[in-house]
Parts: structure tokens; C-alpha cells; sequence
């Protein structure tokens, strides 16, 4: 691998100094899952790796019902679904978080990683949309704070400007009668990469009887992870039958603007699609309706 | 910037330390400086679990974790899996069942199911192969292996009561 300067970083205000100064050639490491990898294929040149798990607070990872869910930006999948509240709570997180690599994977990839490697094909960032999670970035000015469908702008790229770095996820606590799901089309169930995801959620009036509101997201289906407000409004005031959510599918499958590539062609992948939405709307209610 | 830093890390229960550049990996400095090389380069970008250790208690790639960051950190690999005499039931059990043939994927195999084990000692076959799934074999096949490891925790919950 390409030599490179080591900073263990001990808070979030040297890392930023740091970003600031060496701008491209700094480079944040958490995980490590992609970045090394990246940079031992020579895929990335960096000249800086500002190491930020010595950090306290993106390390937290904290739940309380009323103020939501907290994850900081190092924050390992696997903390997350060891968590016994956290998975009752958002199993459609965990439905990604379970899905990303394999268990040594999840050992140390987070999903901060995740979201900054900034992937079409990210399993976590479709349910982090759906789940309405918050992006808090820091930078030299302050804080901002952004939501996680605007965080991505294009394959590997970010809202992320120079000297800022992602602090953590915020996602709001679930309201009652909701529920959300991940899934995914792979050719292997383990250790491989979306050839489309698909994240719903949604939210039920006491009833169970009808949808108040919806989101829907896919994944590697477009340049970065394709929020679709439309397929969740289509459901708003409707019953959740197979014919609402046949409707919100074929929204998802038209927004959907696939390649062919060497995991799936374009026809394939927009199949999937609607297939996938129809899916995840599915288990979304199931969920949303056994959690009243 | 390619000056070598010192790393003091517990591996296999005994406390070390090392000189390392930034860029080398856990993996790099196991073989290469520890002279551990029970631990195997497989494909050295995260799929085949060739590499795989336990880092604090958690599953991991050595070669996806820079040797710098276990600065203050526990890792055992596969030299801390056997007692001081003898095998460890899953070496044992992989030996019975003939769970290997050309060997270099098996210590990776046995420190997973190690890490397996020792969160969940009744793994069910299901279990056993999701877990297993970051592991690649490619000449025993897989079904031995997980008999072997089925059949080691049914060794070790005999051992345990």
C-alpha cells in the first residue's frame, strides 16, 4: 500500500483542522472496509488517514423513545444489531446493517462508512432515506445538519465540503402504527453487493386500515440512492392492498434509471425494481401492523 | 512519512510490541514482523476471511485493519486458539472430519467458528453456514466444515457441563 501519514484523531475539532489543511489528500478512516481497499488497489490516493474511533462521540450509539436513535459515524453494524432495543425498534435499519459483507465485515464497517463511500449500491443508505435519518456534519463553522436522501450527489461524492467530516446519524423515534423494510437482489445471500435495493416504510392510522403516509428508496439503480417521494405519496389515504402497492411499485420502477453493468443489466435491474418495492412495502406493513 | 511507529497491542494473550509503518496491515505485520504465520493472505481486500482474527472479542479481516490501529486492543489468532497441550476440539473436529485439504483457508475457518462459538456455543446449521459465509474454501467444499464445527460445539457443551 501506498505510504501515508497516521493521525489518530483525538477530537472532532483536529480532525477538521486536519481536513481543512489537507483537503483530497486527507482521508477519514473509520471501518476501514472500503477505504483500505481502495487505496491498496490504488484507487485512492491519500496522503492523510485521520483515524476518528479514538473519538467519543462518534463512537456513541445511543436510544431513548422520545428523543430517537443516535449513531455515530464509527459506530460498527455489529453494535447495532447486538442492541436487543435497537433492533425492536428499527429492524428495517437492521435489515441493512445485517446485510453488508459478512459478520467480519460488520465487525468493523460502519454505516457512516457507508454513507460517505457514497455507493449506489449502499445497502444501509435506501433504509437510512426511508427512516428519514439525519446527516450531523461537522466543519470549521459549526455544525449542519443534513437529510441522508440530499447527503449523496454522485457516485463516491458527497454534500461533505472540504473540512467537514460526518459526525452521525439521527434518526427520529418511530411513530406508532410504522414500519419499515430493507431488502435486496443478490446472486449470493451473503458477502455481495445489490444488483437493486429497496427500502420502505410506512405509517398506519390506529386501524391498521389504512396508510398515512409512505417513503420508498432504491439502490443501484441510479448515479447515487434514489429517493422516490412520489411512490410514498401515491399511498397516502389509500388501503394498503395489492393494488396501491402494485401502483407505488410501478412509480418506484419509472423514477428508476438503471445500467447495465457486471452484476445486472438495465432490464434486469428495473424488473427488480418494482419487484423489490412491492416487497419491502409489504413487510414494511406486516411490520407496521404487528407493532400497533 | 514512512517512519515506523511503535505499537504495543496483547496478541495471544501476551503483551507486544512492535515497529510498524502506518501502511501496513494487521495481516502484513503478523506474518512479516511477528512471524505468526498461521494467520494466511488470501485474496487481501476483505472476501475470503483467509486473514481472519478476533480483534476485542469482534470478528475481523486483519488485512482491512492497519496494524496502527490495535495500538492498545487484544487480538488472538490462530496460534491463541489451542491450549497450551494438545488441540482445541475445533482443530480436533477438523481433523475428524477431514474439513480441509490444501489448508490455507482453514485457520481463517477456525478463528470464525472460534468467534462463533464463544457468542453462540449451539449455533444451528443455518447459523453455522451465514456465519461461515465470509470464508472461502475452494477444494474441501463446505459441508465437512460445518459438520466439523457442529460437532466441535457439541464437543465443547458436553465439555462445559
Amino acid at each position: 500500500m501506498q505510504a501515508f501519514e497516521y493521525i489518530p484523531s483525538a477530537t472532532i475539532e483536529e480532525a477538521v483542522t486536519i481536513l481543512a489543511k489537507e483537503g483530497d489528500q486527507a482521508r477519514i478512516l473509520s471501518g476501514g472496509t472500503d477505504l483500505l481497499v481502495q487505496m491498496r488497489e490504488g484507487r485512492r490516493r491519500v496522503s492523510t488517514v485521520v483515524d476518528i474511533k479514538h473519538i467519543p462521540e462518534v463512537n456513541q450509539l445511543s436510544y431513548d423513545p422520545r428523543k430517537g436513535l443516535d449513531i455515530g459515524a464509527a459506530v460498527p453494524c455489529y453494535r447495532l444489531y447486538g442492541d436487543p432495543a435497537i433492533c425492536a425498534v428499527y429492524p428495517g435499519l437492521i435489515d441493512a446493517a445485517a446485510l453488508i459483507g459478512g459478520v467480519q465485515i460488520q465487525g468493523r464497517a460502519t454505516l457512516g462508512g457507508n454513507l460517505c463511500n457514497a455507493s449506489p449500491a449502499a445497502d444501509s443508505i435506501p433504509a437510512l432515506i426511508v427512516l428519514r435519518a439525519i446527516c450531523v456534519i461537522a466543519g470549521s463553522a459549526g455544525r449542519r445538519e443534513v437529510p441522508v436522501e440530499d447527503f449523496c450527489t454522485a457516485p463516491g461524492r458527497t454534500v461533505l465540503q472540504r473540512g467537514e467530516l460526518l459526525v452521525s446519524l439521527h434518526l427520529p423515534p418511530p411513530l406508532p402504527n410504522s414500519g419499515a423494510a430493507y431488502l435486496r437482489f443478490t446472486p449470493r445471500n451473503e458477502m455481495d453487493i445489490a444488483v437493486v435495493g429497496a427500502g420502505a416504510s410506512v405509517i398506519l392510522d390506529d386501524g391498521g386500515k389504512t396508510i398515512l403516509s409512505a417513503r420508498i428508496a432504491l439502490g443501484a439503480v441510479a448515479p447515487r440512492p434514489l429517493f422516490v417521494p412520489a411512490a410514498g405519496q401515491a399511498l397516502a389515504g389509500r388501503q394498503p392492498s395489492p393494488e396501491a402497492i402494485e401502483e407505488a411499485a410501478r412509480i418506484a420502477q419509472t423514477a428508476a434509471t438503471p445500467i447495465t453493468d457486471m452484476r445486472g443489466s438495465a432490464a434486469q435491474r428495473t424488473h427488480l425494481s418494482a419487484v423489490l418495492t412491492r416487497r419491502a412495502l409489504a413487510k414494511a406493513i406486516e411490520r407496521a401492523q404487528t407493532r400497533r | 512519512m514512512s517512519q515506523k511507529q511503535i505499537v504495543q497491542a496483547t496478541i495471544n494473550g501476551e503483551p507486544v510490541e512492535f515497529l510498524c509503518e502506518s501502511r501496513q496491515s494487521l495481516l502484513e505485520v503478523l506474518r512479516d514482523v511477528l512471524r505468526l504465520t498461521g494467520t494466511k493472505e488470501g485474496c487481501n481486500n476483505g472476501n475470503c476471511g483467509a486473514c481472519n482474527v478476533i480483534l476485542d472479542g469482534v470478528l475481523v479481516n486483519s488485512c482491512l485493519v492497519l496494524a496502527v490501529e490495535v495500538q492498545g486492543h487484544t487480538v488472538t489468532t490462530i496460534e491463541g486458539i489451542a491450549p497450551p497441550k494438545g488441540l482445541h476440539p475445533l482443530q480436533q473436529k477438523f481433523l475428524e472430519h477431514a474439513a480441509l485439504q490444501c489448508g490455507i483457508c482453514t485457520p481463517g475457518f477456525i478463528v470464525s467458528a472460534k468467534a462463533l462459538l464463544d457468542q453462540n456455543p449451539h449455533p444451528s446449521e443455518h447459523e453455522v453456514r451465514h456465519w461461515l459465509a465470509g470464508n472461502l474454501c475452494r477444494c474441501t467444499g463446505y459441508d465437512k466444515i460445518v459438520r466439523a464445527v457442529l460437532d466441535a460445539a457439541d464437543v465443547m457443551s458436553v465439555e462445559a457441563r
